[in-house]
């Protein structure tokens, strides 16, 4: 082909629009390579914003913060125990509660429903996720903690107040509100969280493992309890830490009906507080530098336990996806 | 670019000036702080509003929140039922000065107990919060309640979750009344309670006892009279039982002498007299004696005169007390101190 | 040996009805909490909670405040969020799929995606309201931005990953370069998910309330100053609930009723275009 200067002049244009083109390949893989490490840096903003904020409490009161019960503003003595304690006792007793309850509807949903029926009720229950958490303080506050004052927490005081050892969890007068009712709502959240992971670990069970089974004359429990279980269980317990993981970290529903008193009783019943609890019912009118950065801390320290529980539950369902895969 | 963005840029570019320029023009002063005088306040905004145009945005977040936005300068004044010493004034650079005077009032939820038929004295008052009284049919309060049935039952302690103002009062009191209190718990704004559960505001304290059977709390006496919560009667320092009224709050108050204390840091509890009300207090503003934005300070101020001069009827329907007029030309004299960066004070001196 | 069967059929049965009670238990509490709204919320619903703004207590009044500022606050941390996500959420998909960085970048945007959301408020706080020295409603649009990144980023990965890399790769051999492969084939291929991905983020957005508490605060008048405090639906519901008052808790029902609407419409709405643009494929 004659080299002419028509074909010469494309052959420049053609250059220069190449040219222009890795220009903004390059440009667009940066732009979009810059967010993607904006979220790394994001992780370390917030950890560094919350270190620095705390650092003032955690310099004056050292580790003797993680155990001491005082919250005393005027003495400016702050201890984090009480709110630990009530997260961790809230967290527990949402897991005891919830994780039953979504292994029998995981269960239901993948060995006993029909399939018509299969994609409603997964729906409803993860618009239960779907439900932001005022909602479930304000149904908790209005209609939930008043059903308890008047039916369950009575029935409980009644039967086991006065048992030796147990007894002391369930004393002090029906409130209503308190330790046991955030528990018990915080149960409620977790639900489908966990619900569908489940759902989703037991369907990665292989069918052959299950159809040799039931050829064996095993009953449905029996392959769940035997088979399907055992099979998943890195998964369902990677679904289980994340639903604690959320209910470790939830604050509105908390706040309505856990009581807001910074102590630490024995009973179930008695009111009490969490972290988030404590931030959002105290940080806007902290008065003073250490009181701010004693609450600062608490929201770190909850940072750094939320971090540690999804973390490994993130670990333990990509061991699973890994098993599963191969 | 074709008509349609062409269009679209247009309409977007109208859009964002009538946003900007309607925040513009909202000339709001926002203030934080005492839930005491909440309902008062917001009233008082309401009606200034209808008359001026100007809002004024009042979030109550508790005396403790109040005194903390003031200090980080979030909002042009704060609200403190707990009077700041003339040294923590000076040393943050701001005037103080009363707006009201309200009562606080005990409050029960007790099937069968009516308003005003509960007697209590601060003694047992202070025995039932410290957790030595435990239930209503204790001899203490039997003893009180002569003709009153009471039942056995549990007594739910209520009170405050965030800092308070309203606590500060009632702590105040309860520590003149009983020494233990006083060693124990102390008085102050945020208090490490020995028992009960901590409600978030006045607003807070009467929707936990209003819901809970067998509580009590502590409330500013608006919040009793609004919610028809069932209030008790105290014992006064003259031994006599008074029920909180503007009579027994205007008894308490007027033994107190404003121009001797020009930070105006009176506290009213446990007051001399036949008919007075034991826990009564008075609510502050805190403003900058240096005000960095003149405009909004003076408005600010203008507000609060109207406040004086109109806005009597409005606080005496909701039963607080009024500034007696001698004291309001003390505040107004104060005010002289609040001045621009050129000097100037800030108030002109002139009312709506 | 009838026993057994026996026993073995009975615990069987006994599992399957608790299976069964459970569902029913877990189906009765969204029941529960919807009849709940319904029931006290419809009651506060009329044309004033749209047109007044929230009231004292004792006087009349609506939501327009609030409901606006929600609105606006949400806008902007979409305006914020969503791009941000898309644009991680690209190079993830396209980029980096088997690096390790990617591995670790995931693995972090899962953990942010579960983090609680009032340290997410704490954050905004320390870095734009402590240097602003004033609550606005820009502190709690970052906020509610940080929250909707994950979930957009998620998403948009997720949906990316499923354009078969025969479109790319067709594309490719045209000669088209590789930033318009992703911008006019991959993102026009999953336009249906990256939509559902910016829906989920609003809906969940759209109910926030820790965030808000210490960032925009609130505001009882009418305000459209985007750097001053602004009512929104989550902190007025969280402070008229706590009262006493019954107008006002009426009207925290009916503005709960107002969130709860928006964020489940807003959920089913993503979940169908997903499932049609997943048809489509």
């Amino acid at each position: 082909m004659a080299v002419t200067t028509d074909s010469l002049a494309v052959r420049a244009g053609q250059d220069s629009w190449a040219r222009r083109q890795r220009t903004l390949d390059v440009a667009f893989k940066a732009t979009t390579g810059f967010f993607a490490f904006a979220v790394l840096l994001l992780l370390g903003a917030i950890i560094l914003a919350l270190c620095i904020g705390a650092m003032p409490a955690l310099r004056k009161f050292g580790f003797s913060f993680l155990t001491s019960a005082h919250w005393n503003p005027v003495t400016e003595d702050f201890g984090a125990l009480v709110p630990i304690y009530g997260t961790v006792v809230t967290s527990i007793i949402a897991m005891l509660v919830g994780v039953p309850i979504s292994f029998g509807i995981a269960v239901f949903l993948t060995e006993l429903c029909p399939t018509w029926l299969k994609r409603p009720i997964g729906t409803c229950i993860e618009l239960l996720a779907g439900v932001p958490s005022i909602i479930y303080g304000i149904w908790g506050l209005f209609v939930f903690a008043p059903f308890l004052q008047s039916t369950l927490q009575p029935i409980l005081i009644n039967t086991f107040g006065e048992l030796p050892v147990i007894g002391a969890l369930f004393g002090g007068p029906p409130l209503g509100i308190g330790v046991l009712t955030a528990g018990l709502i915080l149960a409620i959240m977790v639900l489908p969280f966990i619900t569908s992971i489940m759902r989703d670990v037991f369907e990665t069970v292989p069918p052959v493992l299950r159809e040799s089974s039931y050829a064996l004359g095993a009953t449905t429990w029996e392959v769940v309890w035997n088979i399907v279980l055992p099979y998943t269980r890195i998964g369902v317990v990677g679904g289980i830490m994340l639903g604690l993981g959320r209910a470790l970290g939830e604050t509105m529903a908390v706040t309505f009906v856990i009581g807001n008193a910074h102590r630490i009783s024995a009973s179930l019943l008695a009111p009490g507080t969490t972290i988030s609890a404590a931030l959002a019912n105290e940080f806007t009118e902290a008065v003073g530098d250490l009181y701010v950065s004693s609450l600062v801390a608490l929201g770190l320290l909850l940072f750094v336990i939320t971090f540690i529980v999804l973390a490994l539950a993130k670990l333990m369902l990509m061991r699973l996806q890994k098993q599963a895969a191969s | 670019m074709n008509a349609f963005t062409r269009w679209m840029g247009r309409t977007a570019i109208a859009a964002g000036a009538v946003l900007v320029a309607a925040g513009a023009y909202a000339a709001d002063i926002s203030g934080a702080g005492a839930t005491f005088p909440y309902p008062l306040y917001a009233k008082w905004a309401e009606a200034y509003k209808a008359k001026t145009g100007i809002g004024m945005n009042y979030q109550s977040i508790g005396s403790g929140g109040g005194i903390k936005q003031i200090k980080s300068k979030t909002v042009d004044f704060g609200a403190s039922d707990m009077p700041l010493r003339p040294e923590d004034l000076k040393e943050a650079g701001l005037i103080q000065f009363p707006t009201v005077m309200g009562g606080v009032v005990p409050v029960v939820n007790i099937k069968g107990v009516q308003p005003g038929q509960l007697k209590l004295s601060g003694d047992v008052l202070a025995d039932i919060y410290l957790g030595k009284v435990t239930k209503w049919n204790d001899p203490a309060i039997v003893k009180l309640n002569a003709g009153v049935t009471l039942p056995n039952q549990a007594i739910a302690v209520v009170h405050r979750s965030d800092g308070s103002g309203t606590t500060f009062i009632f702590a105040d009191y309860l520590a003149k009344v009983n020494a233990d209190w006083k060693g124990k718990v102390g008085v102050n704004t945020s208090l490490q309670w020995p028992t009960g559960l901590g409600g978030k505001g006045n607003e807070g304290v009467a929707a936990i006892v209003s819901r809970t059977d067998g509580a009590v709390g502590y409330v500013e006496y608006a919040y009793a009279k609004q919610n028809k919560l069932a209030y008790a009667l105290m014992q006064n320092q003259a031994g006599q039982f008074v029920a909180p009224n503007s009579d027994s709050f205007q008894s308490a108050a007027a033994s107190a002498d404003w121009s001797k204390s020009p930070a105006y840091d009176i506290l009213l509890t446990n007051q001399p007299g036949e008919k007075s009300w034991p826990i009564t207090g008075a609510t502050f503003i805190l403003m900058y004696e240096k005000a960095e934005k003149p405009e909004t300070a003076k408005q600010v101020l203008d507000f609060f005169a109207w406040a004086y001069h109109n806005g009597d009827q409005m606080a005496e329907a909701l039963d607080y007390v009024p500034m007696p007029d001698k004291v309001v030309g003390l505040i107004e004299n104060t005010w002289k101190q609040v001045k621009a960066p050129n000097g100037q004070p800030v108030w002109s001196g002139k009312t709506m | 040996m009838s026993a057994l069967y026996a026993r073995r059929r009975i615990s069987n049965n006994i599992a399957m009805g608790i299976a069964v009670g459970a569902t029913a238990l877990g189906l009765f509490w969204l029941a529960a909490i919807l009849w709940t709204l319904l029931s006290h919320g419809v009651a506060a619903l009329g044309a004033d909670i749209f047109t007044k703004m929230t009231p004292p207590p004792g006087s009349d009044g609506g939501l327009l405040n609030a409901i606006y500022g929600s609105f606006v606050m949400t806008l902007i941390a979409t305006l914020i969020g969503a791009p941000f996500g898309i644009l991680a959420g690209t190079y993830l998909a396209e980029y980096g799929r088997a690096s390790r960085v990617s591995e670790v970048i995931r693995f972090i945007n899962d953990i942010l995606l579960s983090a609680p959301s009032i340290i997410i408020g704490l954050f905004a706080y320390e870095i734009m309201v402590v240097p602003m020295r004033h609550f606005s409603a820009w502190a709690g649009a970052v906020a509610l931005a940080i929250i909707a990144v994950p979930i957009v980023l998620r998403t948009t990965e997720n949906m990316l990953n499923l354009v078969p890399a025969s479109l790319r790769e067709a594309a490719a051999a045209l000669g088209t370069p590789q930033w318009k492969v992703i911008t006019m084939v991959s993102y026009r291929a999953a336009v249906q998910g990256l939509l559902t991905g910016v829906l989920l983020a609003i809906a969940r957005i759209s109910g926030e309330t820790a965030p808000l508490l210490f960032t925009a605060l609130n505001n009882q008048f009418w305000s459209t100053d985007l750097n001053a405090p602004m009512a929104n639906l989550p902190v007025v519901i969280f402070q008229f609930a706590l009262s006493p008052y019954e107008d006002w808790q009426r009207l925290a029902l009916g503005g709960a009723l107002i969130i709860t609407v928006v964020v489940l419409s807003l959920n089913v709405a993503a979940r169908a275009i997903a499932s049609w643009s997943g048809g489509k494929q």
